[in-house]
């Protein structure tokens, strides 16, 4: 069977391969592929004998593991001995924990203090000042506030989201300060920018749950834990689109700036962060939207709020009432996307000020205050401060049953097709056996040998240099059976979610009325918390590898399919008019033109299917996916540092495989 | 050219002064005690764990702490491992119902370091073990018998589980010998994690309303053994000291009072609240009243306390410290 089944990933890969022998040096063209893997395989048929000699040819070698697990595991013991003395923890970190601590609960205090009518009159006076207090798209955006707000309200969530929008507030501000002063340092020094560039890859690639554990061991369960990790995960993209911004200042404005006699300082505050302030504000954009969808995965360790309220429901298995709960997290989301982006327009547009003066400018902003003040005076004197329960409305029991009725329709009652459950088995049986037999019973040098090779089609010595080594090290760690497990469950993902993804990105991209219907299905997908589908994803597939797949599809599906459309949609009208002048077909205009132009924009969404598919392995082990998923959430539940860590690691060196297998060089500042 | 250099200067000692307050009014130790009760609130922090037993311990405490003792109480959502390092720093005040899962936490907080204390017996027994539906054992009444089990394999085989027969399993928090116990008694049985209690359970529920045959961990008391009725499968009798070998474990469960633990710290601050945790005890039935309310009738865990709290005041009343 698995002769059935490999094919896929090199299928993929001889895609991979053309690629760069054609965007490569043109001189090159006349080598062909062949040759530049001379030295490659010269290398090959010297260690892969010598290798399969001295420790065989199955599953990694014993001889060549490290034990990590027990190191680890007396570490974490040691921690916990002496967290309470020793001077690193009393004199450094413990002081950031509290200040975390003191941080967040102060502007949670503030939030909850300040009484529901006030905040909602504060966010949507603000909101509206942003957006132009004479613009229609500064009321547009105050209507927005408001329903977003009011109905976080209604869903008798009012509380949990003051509290996971105290712990969002600080987290942003935090991770835009330090995203911004990182990339502060790479737009302006191309050495830090190289040294910084290998650990932002490694932030976004690393899945959460990795880094939560040992955040726990060393500054215990909570909050300070929950907002380190928020950071971790939220700062890249502000350092990586300052630096763009940075970079990318019109080097005509700059040598003016330069001639005047300007200092270097001066430069930068004058004129090239005013010049970059569109990718600032796209990379807050991109930070918030980063920390709000952290919000879930840090209540796993104590961040309270509406990712505490998801996983309370989720122990009673009530779908709906973590929906309840998912729904403010996606409105939230809207907001400050919103928000953002229509401030970024604003700026962009530049200040060109019509109309009463006592609207714009700082005039507008003391207009908004004192109204706002004002009013919440006005209000808070006429409410009382907590959001009363009778305005609520519950959505709990309606969910429920849509969702029940759904589910047990889909599992086994379809006619011939014989339901989600049936297939769920067989896609088990078919597919992710073979694939998994195939790659556990690969000789182990095989296996790193295709990783190395994949990736130097892919991008050249320096990526194949990481991939055979993170193939290897998953190896040496020993975790090389739960690894190979969850690799053959992340490509059967992968495959999944390219050929759902491709096809509705074709259909949504030539058809736009569907594009347009998908659009806010496509942003829901994309915020809601993944934990919400577990329940449901359970019922129609069966507990086990299946269901783990389904989830990561889920997941991952939204980007691939916005990334082909868009990318189909960016090929030049006037190549798409004359392939419909020669009298092409749809399908000859798709398979011929449109596919063949947009390849980049098809392998980013490759790349990025691959990576969020892998975001997911964790998700996979709370429905039975076994293998590296579980030994993560093993870890975490039960403090055992070694197991949880390595399993992390594993991850993080898979990702890299997979990263660097799928993604072309000299591309890569663009894809991000 | 000067005037820019003289800002910089300025700019850098202002950020340097500052920098150095920030860092003097940083230079003493840090206290431990963050959350919790520690920093003189009076609010009681309870740890929840995730499954609606403890949900139901602790909103009826909640209750009672806020409408009998004027206590403010705050809840937080922890796993039972974690929860023991959560009294030790103190971001928690108490664990309402402890089943064992971590002795040598235990023996860490409570018998080392003793930053926890025991809180006595919650009054609860647990027991775990595994179960069969009751329809699956009306048909072959002898599959409640462990020898009995490797005849009955290919019934419960599924995709995950291969050639062998599934036996369902929890949330990797939860206490389980049965990888040992399945390869000790010899048992053509392979556990299939769910990694997850919301996982386990969806699924239960889809093969009880399908009457599919199905084998799992499970436990009482629980809320779901009301909807469902389930047999327990028979296992060797479990002697003390049997499961003291992780490996060579081939007995059944113990029956294992739930305990309660607190914070050594909150127990000398609050002495009142510490005294009525402590005296929390309830019966096996209590909690499964309030916790099929919270979980099947889907109330809010403190209108399930009310609820139980108005129609149990003699219990509640034994509770309050004098």
């Amino acid at each position: 069977m698995s002769a059935v089944v490999t094919p896929n990933p090199p299928s993929t890969q001889t895609e991979v391969a053309k690629e760069p022998a054609r965007a490569g040096a043109r001189s090159a063209l006349s080598h062909p592929v062949a040759r530049r893997l001379l030295p490659l395989a010269v290398a090959v048929v010297v260690l892969a004998p010598l290798a399969a000699v001295l420790w065989g040819s199955g599953s990694w070698p014993h001889a060549l593991t490290v034990d990590i697990k027990t190191p680890l595991d007396d570490a974490y013991n040691w921690t916990v001995r002496n967290r309470d003395t020793n001077p690193v923890f009393l004199y450094g970190l413990l002081h950031l924990s509290n200040w975390a601590d003191s941080s967040v609960s102060s502007v949670t205090d503030l939030l909850e203090n300040l009484g529901w009518f006030p905040v909602i009159t504060i966010t949507v006076l603000l909101s509206w000042r942003i957006g132009g207090l004479r613009d229609r798209r500064g009321l547009k955006l105050a209507g927005v506030t408001f329903a977003a707000f009011a109905v976080c309200g209604l869903l008798g969530m009012w509380q949990s989201t003051m509290e996971t929008l105290a712990l969002m507030l600080v987290a942003v501000v935090v991770s835009a300060v330090v995203g911004a002063l990182l990339g502060l340092g790479a737009g302006l020094s191309d050495r830090f920018e190289r040294i910084l560039r290998p650990f932002l890859d490694t932030m976004q690639i690393m899945p959460a749950f990795a880094y939560l554990l040992p955040l726990v061991v060393v500054f215990d369960i909570g909050v300070p834990s929950a907002l380190i990790a928020t950071i971790i995960y939220a700062a890249p993209p502000m350092a990586r689109l300052t630096a763009l911004g940075l970079r990318g200042a019109d080097p005509g404005v700059m040598e003016a700036a330069a001639s005047l006699g300007t200092s270097p300082v001066q430069r930068l505050l004058t004129a090239r962060l005013p010049l970059a302030r569109k990718e600032i504000l796209l990379g807050l954009n991109q930070t918030i939207m980063m920390s709000l969808s952290m919000v879930t995965i840090a209540s796993v360790i104590g961040a309270g709020g509406l990712g505490e309220e998801v996983f309370q429901a989720l122990s009673t298995v009530d779908v709906g009432k973590a929906l309840a709960a998912g729904i403010p997290i996606v409105l939230l989301a809207v907001w400050f996307d919103r928000l953002t982006s229509v401030a970024g327009d604003r700026l962009g547009a530049g200040a060109a000020p019509a109309g009463l003066r006592w609207l714009h400018g700082w005039r507008a902003w003391t207009v908004s205050a004192v109204s706002a003040a004002a009013l919440s005076v006005a209000g808070w004197m006429m409410f009382i401060a907590d959001w009363p329960d009778t305005w609520n409305v519950d959505i709990a029991s309606p969910v429920n049953n849509a969702v029940d009725w759904f589910t047990s329709h889909m599992a086994s009652g379809v006619p011939v097709l014989g339901g989600t459950r049936t297939w769920a088995d067989n896609f088990t049986l078919w597919i992710l056996d073979p694939l998994r037999t195939g790659l556990t019973d690969s000789p182990w040098w095989l296996l790193v040998l295709l990783a190395a090779v994949l990736a130097f089609l892919a991008g050249g010595w320096s990526a194949c240099l990481t991939a055979a080594l993170a193939m290897a090290g998953i190896g040496v760690f020993g975790v090389w059976n739960h690894s190979l497990d969850t690799l053959s469950q992340a490509i059967a993902g992968v495959v999944v979610t390219l050929v759902l993804g491709f096809a509705i990105g074709i259909v949504a991209a030539r058809v736009s009325w569907i594009e347009r219907a998908l659009r806010p299905v496509l942003d829901t997908m994309q915020t809601l918390p993944q934990f919400i589908y577990l329940i449901p994803v359970v019922a129609m597939f069966n507990v086990g590898r299946s269901a783990a797949v389904a989830a990561a599809v889920l997941y991952a599906l939204p980007a691939v399919v916005r990334i082909t459309t868009q990318g189909l949609r960016q090929v030049d009208g006037a190549t798409m008019e004359a392939a419909r002048s020669m009298g092409a077909s749809t399908f000859q205009q798709i398979r011929q033109v449109q596919l063949p132009l947009a390849r980049p924009a098809l392998m980013l969404a490759l790349n990025q299917g691959v990576v969020l598919v892998l975001a997911m392995v964790i998700v996979g082990g709370l429905v039975g996916s076994g293998a590296l998923g579980y030994d993560v959430v093993y870890g975490l539940e039960k403090s055992q540092l070694g197991t949880g860590m390595t399993a992390g690691i594993a991850i993080v060196l898979l990702g890299l495989v997979l990263d660097r297998t799928t993604q072309r060089t000299g591309k890569r500042s663009a894809a991000r | 050219m000067k005037m820019n250099r003289k800002n910089v200067l300025r700019v850098t000692t202002a950020a340097a002064v500052a920098l150095g307050i920030t860092g003097l009014s940083a230079c003493g130790a840090a206290k431990t005690n963050s959350g919790g009760s520690g920093s003189g609130s009076g609010t009681v922090t309870l740890s929840v764990q995730s499954w609606v037993g403890a949900e139901a311990d602790v909103a009826v405490a909640k209750y009672v702490l806020e409408h009998d003792l004027n206590t403010k109480v705050k809840t937080t959502q922890l796993d039972e491992g974690v929860s023991f390092d959560a009294l030790n720093t103190g971001k928690a005040d108490a664990i309402m119902e402890d089943w064992g899962g971590s002795p040598k936490k235990v023996s860490l907080y409570v018998d080392d370091k003793k930053t926890v204390v025991k809180g006595g017996d919650l009054g609860v027994t647990g027991h775990i073990g595994w179960f069969v539906p009751k329809y699956l054992a009306d048909k072959h009444p002898d599959i409640t018998n462990y020898k009995n089990l490797n005849k009955y394999a290919s019934l419960f085989k599924t995709a995950e589980s291969g050639s062998k027969g599934q036996l369902l399993e929890g949330s990797p928090s939860y206490t389980t010998n049965d990888k040992a116990l399945i390869k000790n008694l010899k048992l053509n049985y392979k556990t299939v994690f769910a990694g997850s209690e919301a996982a386990q359970i969806t699924q239960l529920k889809e093969d009880y309303k399908a009457k599919k045959p199905f084998l799992t961990y499970w436990y009482t008391p629980q809320w779901l053994n009301s909807q469902m009725d389930l047999v327990e499968v028979k296992l060797p009798p479990y002697t003390k000291g049997c499961d003291s070998d992780a490996q060579k474990v081939a007995c059944g469960y113990a029956q294992t009072p739930l305990q309660k633990y607190l914070s050594a710290d909150f127990v000398k601050k609050n002495k009142k609240a510490a005294t009525f945790l402590k005296n929390f005890k309830w019966t096996n039935d209590d909690q499964n009243e309030v916790a099929a309310m919270i979980a099947a009738q889907k109330m809010s865990p403190d209108k399930a306390a009310e609820k139980w709290v108005k129609a149990h005041q003699d219990v509640v009343k034994a509770w309050l410290p004098k």
